[in-house]
């Protein structure tokens, strides 16, 4: 029972991490007034990133090259609606097409019709001593591979950044009352592109999870939605970076949940599981969980 | 720097949009130590100048001088970087933020709530402006909102404030305090600018005063050496002096009446006991500072807002010419033949007769002066007297037995605003009942046979003379 | 809606032919010749009667359907992008019917009126939340295409399971409740004209009758539409959001009578989100969007055989679809700018 306690938590772990890298840049951008559904194409991006900086610089250059094909796309997503501020639905959509598009399209290209399968190794597991042998919950949250820790890392950064720098007062301020904001003196544009391609920095991290942390290899389409789950994520995660992680860890758990039974052949309806957390995030959003309410300007362009 | 050096110069400030000039060869000194009004009747261009001032409109030409410095403005940033602050009409704070943050918004480095808190209640406390640091921005009634901004610009350390109708959206005894405040702040070495329409807040509370009309100085001097009349005279130019109008036809029956209506939003009290009747032949003036019941009374007798309690009577066409015309008036992206369209939108069924709706359109736009070349372009690409015209010949086309307008002549120039004061007089002399609000005493005596003033929710008929209007304005028993 | 018929063919003329060189420059670029490649797309999509009807006509059915409930909700202001969702749900509950009740001569009309249902119940929820919570409905419908795919998931393993319990689908529609094939030997299905049906309905409601007018004027300017058109603003957007769910529920239902005859989880390839491209690329226009729809599915018909004959991958396609919705964007930036400027003039 423990032992299958642990194998649950670690896969809630496994599960969650990507996404959580995904919805912490989305809650950022999102506190900055603009929703990002091309979060999906910078998983891609940066699961295929990390692919080719892992075969031709090591596993370091797959973390790096993850993070800066993921912020690429951040970029070009934010030229379209921060510079020429398009509408943010149809310009994500369209960067989620295109990062899936191009890496298909490389993947072939470089590794064959067939897209056999080539493995590279994946990060090392770095087991934190003391306090990954505490029963249960220690390997699942002590015994990871660099990349989790670095999540940890980033989201301390970005909670510290977002609620206690200036800079941060003034991203919020974007998403609520850009034009306010502007008066204040604050540069609108150049802080959502920022947000912008940080959050594609962070997606791309989450894709170069998936591929060096997790399976050793690419495939296309690998990043299978996470973009939309993330969406989802920051929503119950009421648009901060620590929920974030904590609405992470419930879709992780509701995956793994669903996994074991459809393992144990007990006749449960596992879509159930996978559909409850989108359920929860709209009974948060109905006000069903105490008030959760999006920034004001979310959505909005920044018309003058 | 120099100490005797202005602490601001603006000269020959020219800017167009489009094709319409907004400023043509503006001039302003403003002496340190000093309060400053810049006065011009609405669109003479006194806003845009400011904003210019503030680094949110690019000039074409001219330059600006800060305290005896050249100055580039890109940025609202660069003029904070240059000690000036702006607090514009419409209060732009961060609804959802406290007033803590909201002030400290536009800063550099780490941010602690609790310094943030600490320091508007020190800077509170040394400019005798009394706010709650920690309350939501959402909260704040409307001069404590104002109260905000201007600290907001002092704690960007600006001694150069620029103020953009203060006066308008505050009670009198808000109002009186704050420019004595202003009045402290120039004395202390800083300098203010006053953007204002009103003439005797000018003369009382400005050291210097400006005028400009049609995006020209037009008058510079200290206030000492101005009178009213002088004033009055560069304000409007060659203008005749506003006449009372005179009755076209006999005044008729009651057509618009609310007995007793009140109205609350969101559990606050709007109107109470507000009862008022248009008859038939005549233009009933409504004036009110702005906030004081008006919006809502105009709507009720539009029929768009809720009401509480009373009764309201109301015609079968009652037309609505709102004050913001591109927000509630027309739609920029359709054709002037479906803006015409979208005057009855609601009761439209079945099919649109486009044929006959275009045509009709065309009688608007010849009857009411829109220079179009056809029915089928955009509204957005009229000019504003053209929009306007075409919202007043849309509302009046059909002879509605009720007509009622907000602000007619906001925005337009001198003879646009007589044109809108001929059509709606027209309307009167039809027999149409007509109800004007306007922000503008000189316009309700200058068009009304009844002026009814709001005040704190309240209404009461007054005489139709301007000293009569403001006094009741200012809530003063008459 | 305002464009003459000359300025729409040039457009037209100006994005195939712009796509087809895009194309041709990235299956280069990929290393690929574009010769075979676009001779290959060419055969899989317009070369030959049976690949235009039954690969390219029955692929762009759902997108203009969905595509046409897209154009209505953005330019009503509702921007619907639950598309996928309520096509999965309309069809879901259209299998479900046509399954449940003894099929006869009313098979059909009663399938398609059960995934218009299901379609519009499934878009009522966002419509809801955004009425009453003010919620907006870009993240509400996202999320319910998220819970539509796992309902369906779980109707094909389970209340829907083919009587066998080995394949994860429904079983076959019987042939009274499956479309009619109206070319033989090809695949194309009544749904195809019913689809052009609705184009024209979808531009005929929007141009010429007053609630049309009501639905673009909600959309165009809501404050005006309520203070100058005495509009019902919070009902238009409601019942605007709820037809255009129909809509979507409705191409569901085409779906599994027409194409796929029973219900399984890979229904519908992203018809939802390949219409919100189509719709854009049809400005927005109910007309236009046929063309439009036509061009993708001609894209995605292509793409298989270009990836059979010629060996070009066919995600290759996603490319060209993104680049065509970023230059639309450009150009739209363009535009409003010009726009922009003769407003302040």
């Amino acid at each position: 029972m423990m032992e299958a306690l642990t194998l649950f938590l670690e896969a809630t772990a496994r599960t969650a991490v990507p996404l959580a890298f995904a919805a912490l840049g989305e809650c950022v951008a999102e506190r900055g007034g603009v929703i990002n559904l091309g979060v999906e194409g910078a998983i891609i991006g940066g699961a295929f990133g990390s692919l080719i900086g892992a075969s031709w610089f090591g596993l370091a250059g797959g973390v790096i090259a993850a993070a800066v094909c993921g912020g690429i796309i951040g970029a070009l997503f934010a030229v379209f609606v921060v510079r020429l501020r398009a509408n943010q639905i149809i310009a994500g959509t369209a960067m989620t097409l295109l990062a899936l598009g191009l890496t298909g399209t490389l993947y072939r290209a470089s590794y064959g019709t067939t897209g056999a399968a080539l493995d590279i190794p994946t990060l090392p597991v770095i087991s934190i001593p003391v306090l990954s042998d505490i029963p249960i919950v220690g390997r699942a949250a002590f015994a990871q591979p660099i990349t989790t820790y670095l999540l940890v890392v980033l989201v301390a950064l970005t909670a510290w950044w977002l609620h206690r720098t200036h800079a941060g007062l003034a991203l919020r301020a974007c998403g609520e009352a850009p034009i306010a904001a502007r008066a204040a003196g604050v540069r609108v544009q150049r802080l959502r592109a920022g947000a912008l391609v940080y959050a594609g920095v962070t997606a791309g991290l989450g894709g170069g999870v998936l591929v060096l942390a997790q399976t050793g290899t690419f495939a296309e389409g690998m990043s299978a939605g996470r973009g939309f789950v993330a969406i989802a994520i920051v929503v119950l995660g009421r648009w901060s970076p620590v929920g974030t992680v904590l609405a992470a860890c419930l879709f992780g758990a509701a995956s793994a949940l669903q996994v074991f039974f459809q393992a144990s052949g007990a006749n449960a309806p596992y879509q159930l599981f996978l559909a409850l957390p989108y359920l929860l995030t709209l009974l948060a959003l109905a006000g069903f969980a105490g008030r959760t309410r999006s920034p004001a300007a979310l959505g909005l362009a920044l018309d003058d | 720097m120099r100490d005797t050096a202005p602490a601001i110069v603006l000269r020959g400030i020219t800017k167009r949009f489009g094709a319409v000039a907004a400023l043509a060869g503006a001039d302003v000194v403003v002496e340190r130590g000093t309060v400053h009004a810049l006065l011009g009747e609405n669109g003479a261009g006194k806003t845009t100048l400011m904003r210019i001032a503030f680094g949110l409109v690019a000039p074409d030409e001219g330059t600006i001088e800060r305290n005896g410095r050249a100055l580039r403005l890109r940025t609202p940033l660069d003029a904070i970087a240059a000690g000036i602050g702006m607090v514009h009409q419409h209060f732009s704070l961060v609804p959802a933020m406290t007033v803590a943050e909201n002030i400290a918004l536009g800063g550099r480095g780490a941010f602690s709530t609790r310094d943030a808190v600490e320091r508007v209640r020190r800077a509170s406390v040394a400019a005798g402006l009394d706010v709650d640091p920690t309350a939501l921005a959402a909260d704040l009634s409307v001069s404590m909102q104002q109260r905000v901004e201007i600290l907001k610009a002092f704690a960007h350390g600006a001694t150069l404030l620029i103020l953009d109708e203060p006066t308008a959206v505050l009670p009198p005894r808000d109002a009186r305090a704050l420019l004595s405040q202003l009045r402290d702040f120039a004395r202390a070495g800083g300098a203010v600018v006053l953007i204002t329409h009103k003439l005797r807040e000018a003369l009382s509370a400005a050291d210097d005063v400006t005028v400009l009309r049609r995006g020209a100085t037009v008058f510079h001097a200290r206030v000492t050496d101005a009178t009213e009349d002088r004033l009055v005279e560069a304000l409007v130019g060659a203008r005749a002096a506003p006449v009372q109008s005179t009755h076209g036809t006999p005044r008729g029956a009651p057509v618009l009446r609310a007995e007793g209506v009140g109205v609350e939003i969101d559990g606050v009290v709007r109107l109470t006991e507000a009862s008022v009747s248009a008859h038939s032949g005549e233009i009933v003036g409504i004036a009110s500072v702005e906030g004081n019941g008006e919006r809502e009374l105009l709507r009720v007798l539009v029929g768009t807002q809720p009401i509480a309690r009373g009764s309201v009577e109301r015609p079968a066409r009652v037309a609505f010419i709102p004050e913001d015309r591109h927000r509630d008036a027309l739609v920029d992206e359709f054709s002037l033949t479906e803006n015409l369209a979208l005057g009855d939108a609601a009761r439209r069924r079945g099919r649109m007769a486009w044929r006959s709706l275009g045509a009709e359109a065309q009688r608007v736009m010849s009857a009411f002066d829109v220079r179009a070349s056809a029915p089928s372009v955009l509204a957005a690409t009229l000019s504003g007297g053209n929009q306007q015209r075409f919202v007043i010949g849309r509302a009046l086309r059909d002879e509605p037995q009720a007509i009622v307008a907000e602000n007619p002549s906001r925005g337009l120039d001198v003879r646009a605003t007589a044109f809108v004061h001929d059509a709606l007089r027209a309307a009167r002399n039809r027999g149409s009942a007509v109800v004007v609000y306007s922000s503008d005493i000189d316009e309700l005596v200058e068009l009304c046979d009844r002026v009814i003033v709001c005040f704190a929710g309240r209404v009461r008929e007054v005489p139709a003379t301007a000293a009569a209007i403001g006094q009741a304005l200012v809530g003063a028993a008459s | 809606m305002n464009y003459t018929l000359a300025r729409n063919a040039t457009a037209a003329a100006v994005v195939v032919c712009g796509t087809l060189a895009l194309l041709a420059a990235i299956v280069a670029v990929a290393g690929y010749a574009p010769g075979p490649a676009l001779e290959a797309l060419w055969r899989g999509s317009f070369g030959s009667w049976y690949s235009f009807t039954s690969a390219t006509l029955v692929r762009a059915t759902p997108l203009i359907i969905v595509g046409i409930a897209t154009t209505l909700a953005f330019r009503a202001g509702v921007f619907n992008i639950g598309g996928e969702g309520q096509l999965l749900v309309g069809a879901s509950l259209a299998a479900f019917v046509v399954l449940g009740v003894p099929a006869g001569a009313w098979s059909v009309p009663l399938g398609l009126g059960a995934g218009a249902i299901g379609g519009a119940v499934w878009a009522a929820i966002p419509a809801v939340m955004r009425h009453r919570f003010g919620v907006l409905e870009v993240i509400t419908t996202l999320m319910l295409n998220a819970v539509a795919i796992q309902l369906v998931g779980w109707l094909v393993h389970g209340p829907l399971q083919e009587p066998t319990h080995v394949y994860p689908q429904s079983a076959t529609i019987a042939s009274p409740a499956q479309l009619p094939i109206i070319a033989s030997g090809t695949r194309m299905h009544a749904g195809v004209a019913l689809a052009l049906l609705l184009a024209a309905g979808a531009w005929w409601f929007a141009t010429q009758t007053a609630a049309g007018f009501r639905w673009r004027a909600v959309g165009a300017n809501p404050h005006a539409a309520a203070v100058t058109g005495r509009i019902d603003v919070a009902r238009t957007v409601f019942i605007v959001f709820v037809a255009s769910g129909a809509l979507a529920g409705l191409a569901g239902a085409v779906e599994v009578q027409g194409v796929a005859l029973a219900l399984y989880e890979s229904l519908s390839p992203g018809y939802g989100y390949t219409a919100i491209a189509v719709a854009l690329l049809a400005r927005l226009d109910p007309r236009a969007v046929v063309p439009s729809a036509l061009l993708f599915a001609a894209l995605e018909a292509g793409a298989g055989a270009m990836q059979r004959d010629a060996g070009v991958p066919s995600v290759l396609v996603k490319i060209v679809e993104a680049a065509l919705i970023l230059v639309v964007l450009a150009f739209d930036a363009r535009q409003r700018r010009r726009l922009a400027v003769a407003v302040v003039a």
